[in-house]
C-alpha cells in the first residue's frame, strides 16, 4: 500500500474533567485506555471489553458514549467527562449519594458507567419517567444488584436535585 | 484488547476520502461512528492497514428538508435523527433511531455506516426499504444516486464499489393518509434483533389500502421484502383478517437461521406477530393516531 498516506500517531488535545491535555497518542489507543493509562483516571471501568456492559461508559460533549468502543484520537478537540468529574470539592454529587443510599451498588464495578449514563439522562431531562430511567439505562449492566435499586437511586437523585419528578 | 496497530488519515472531504480510498485499496477502511469497526478490529477480526477518518468532513452529518424530500447525511447519529424536527413527519423512522442498541452506541453509530456494513439484522435498512429510499454514492469519478432496493447485494455486501462511500439518504416524505411502524424483537438493549418488521401503508380516500410496504430484518441474508404479504393488504380494507393474512404470509417469506438469537422456527413466529402489530400501528398511524411503537426487549417494559 501507499505508505505515505496517514500516520501511525496522532497529536489530540482533549479536555477531561475541565483540565486540557495535549498528548501524541497511538492511533490504536482506545479511548478508555488513554484515561485509564495515560491520564491515571482510573475510576472508568473496562467490563467486558466488547461493546456490551457499559462500565466504561464518559460523556463525550455530554453525550453517553462507551469508551471502550472509541479510539483516543475521536476524543480530540472533544470535552470528556469521567465518574472523577462528579464531585465538587470533596462533595459527591447527588447521584452518588442516592447510589450510596439506596443501595445501587454492591460490588459497584459497574457503577462510574451507570453514573454517567445518569448523569447524561438528567441532563437532558430532568424529569425522567421510570420508563425514561430504564431506557437510559439499558447499556449499562450490572451482575450483583439486579437494577431495581439502581433505578430507585436514580428517581431519588432527581428528587434530591430539585426537580419534581412525573 | 488492543486492534492491530494501523495509520490514520483524517479525511477533509469526502471526494479525498474516496480517493484514497480506491488507491490503498483493501488494507483501508472508512471510519465513520466505529460502533461495528471497533468491535471487529479489537478481536482482529478487521486489520485495517490504513483507517480513513470520515468524522471531520463538513456537513455529512446535516439533516435537511428540500422538494418533499429529507435528505439525511451519511454521518448523522442515531442518537441525532431521533432528535431531530426534520425526521418529525416520518414516524417509522423515529421508531427505528430511537431504539438501535442502547444509548451510548445510538451517540456515536452512524445511518451512513449501518448502511455500508450490510449487517443482515441491521435496523436501517428495512426501515428506509418501506419508504423506497435512495442512496446516494461517492465515488472517485463523481456521484451517483441508486435506488436502496439495489444497494444490498448479500450479507455485508452492497453495490459499493472500490473507493465509493455513502454519501447520504434520501427519502420521500409519505403522503398525508400513509403512516409506518418499525418493531424488532431483541434479547437485550445492546444486542442485535431477533427479527423485524418495517411497514408502510397508504390509504385510499374510500378507506382501503391503496399502497402497501412490508419489509422484515434478520431473517434472510438482506431484508426480505414481503410481496406477498403487502398483495394481502393492497387494494383492500385494513381489516384484522387481512392483517392475520399478511402476518401469515410475512412468515412464509421469512428465512431465517437458528442461532444464538433463537432457533428459525421461533423466528419465524416472531415475524409474524411483528408484522401483525407493526401493520396494526402503522394503519392507526394513517388515520393520525398517536402510536408509540419501537424496538422491543426484556426490561425495557
Amino acid at each position: 500500500m501507499n505508505t505515505s498516506v496517514g500516520s501511525e500517531r496522532v497529536h489530540i488535545r482533549v479536555t477531561v474533567n475541565g483540565q486540557l491535555h495535549e498528548r501524541e497518542v497511538e492511533a490504536r489507543q482506545l479511548l478508555v485506555d488513554l484515561l485509564r493509562e495515560t491520564l491515571e483516571l482510573t475510576g472508568t471501568h473496562i467490563g467486558c471489553d466488547t461493546s456490551y456492559c457499559g462500565a466504561c461508559t464518559v460523556l463525550l460533549n455530554g453525550e453517553p458514549v462507551k469508551s471502550c468502543t472509541m479510539f483516543a484520537f475521536q476524543a480530540d478537540g472533544a470535552a470528556i467527562m469521567t465518574v472523577e468529574g462528579l464531585s465538587q470539592d470533596g462533595n459527591m454529587h447527588p447521584l452518588q449519594t442516592a447510589f450510596t443510599q439506596c443501595h445501587a451498588l454492591q460490588c459497584g464495578y459497574c457503577t462510574p458507567g451507570f453514573l454517567m449514563s445518569s448523569y447524561a439522562l438528567l441532563s437532558k431531562n430532568p424529569r425522567p419517567t421510570n420508563d425514561a430511567i430504564r431506557k437510559a439505562l439499558a447499556g449499562n449492566t450490572c451482575r450483583c444488584t439486579g437494577y431495581q435499586n439502581i433505578f430507585k437511586a436514580v428517581a431519588a437523585a432527581t428528587e434530591s436535585l430539585g426537580a419534581p419528578r412525573q | 484488547m488492543y486492534p492491530a496497530a494501523f495509520r490514520y488519515h483524517r479525511a477533509r472531504t469526502l471526494e479525498e476520502a474516496a480517493a484514497i480510498l480506491a488507491e490503498v485499496g483493501d488494507e483501508a477502511r472508512p471510519l465513520a461512528g466505529g460502533q461495528s469497526l471497533i468491535p471487529l478490529m479489537k478481536l482482529r477480526f478487521a486489520r485495517p492497514a490504513l483507517l480513513v477518518d470520515l468524522n471531520w468532513i463538513p456537513k455529512l452529518s446535516d439533516v435537511e428538508a428540500r422538494d418533499g424530500t429529507i435528505r439525511i447525511g451519511a454521518l448523522a447519529r442515531h442518537a441525532q435523527l431521533v432528535e431531530s424536527e426534520m425526521l418529525h413527519p416520518i414516524t417509522i423512522l423515529h421508531d427505528c433511531a430511537a431504539g438501535i442498541a442502547d444509548a451510548q452506541v445510538r451517540s456515536r453509530g452512524s445511518i451512513g455506516g449501518s448502511l455500508a456494513e450490510a449487517d443482515p439484522s441491521g435496523d436501517w435498512a428495512p426501515v428506509l426499504l418501506t419508504l423506497s429510499a435512495e442512496i446516494g454514492i461517492q465515488g472517485t469519478r463523481g456521484q451517483r444516486t441508486i435506488p436502496l432496493a439495489h444497494f444490498y447485494k448479500d450479507a455485508y455486501t452492497t453495490a459499493l464499489q472500490k473507493g465509493e462511500l455513502v454519501r447520504e439518504v434520501v427519502v420521500r416524505i409519505p403522503a398525508r393518509r400513509s403512516g409506518g411502524a418499525y418493531i424488532a424483537f431483541k434479547r437485550s438493549a445492546s444486542v442485535y434483533a431477533s427479527a423485524s418488521a418495517a411497514v408502510q401503508i397508504t390509504m385510499a380516500d374510500r378507506g382501503t389500502c391503496e399502497q402497501a410496504h412490508i419489509y422484515l430484518g434478520c431473517v434472510g441474508l438482506v431484508p426480505v421484502h414481503a410481496v406477498a404479504a403487502e398483495n394481502e393488504l393492497r387494494g383492500r380494507e385494513v381489516t384484522k383478517e387481512r392483517i392475520r393474512a399478511a402476518a401469515e404470509a410475512a412468515m412464509e417469506a421469512a428465512a431465517p437461521q437458528s442461532d444464538m438469537r433463537g432457533s428459525a422456527a421461533y423466528k419465524k413466529v416472531l415475524v409474524s406477530s411483528l408484522v401483525k402489530r407493526a401493520v396494526e400501528a402503522a394503519h392507526r398511524r394513517s388515520r393520525g393516531e398517536q402510536v408509540e411503537v419501537t424496538h422491543e426487549y426484556v426490561g425495557r417494559i
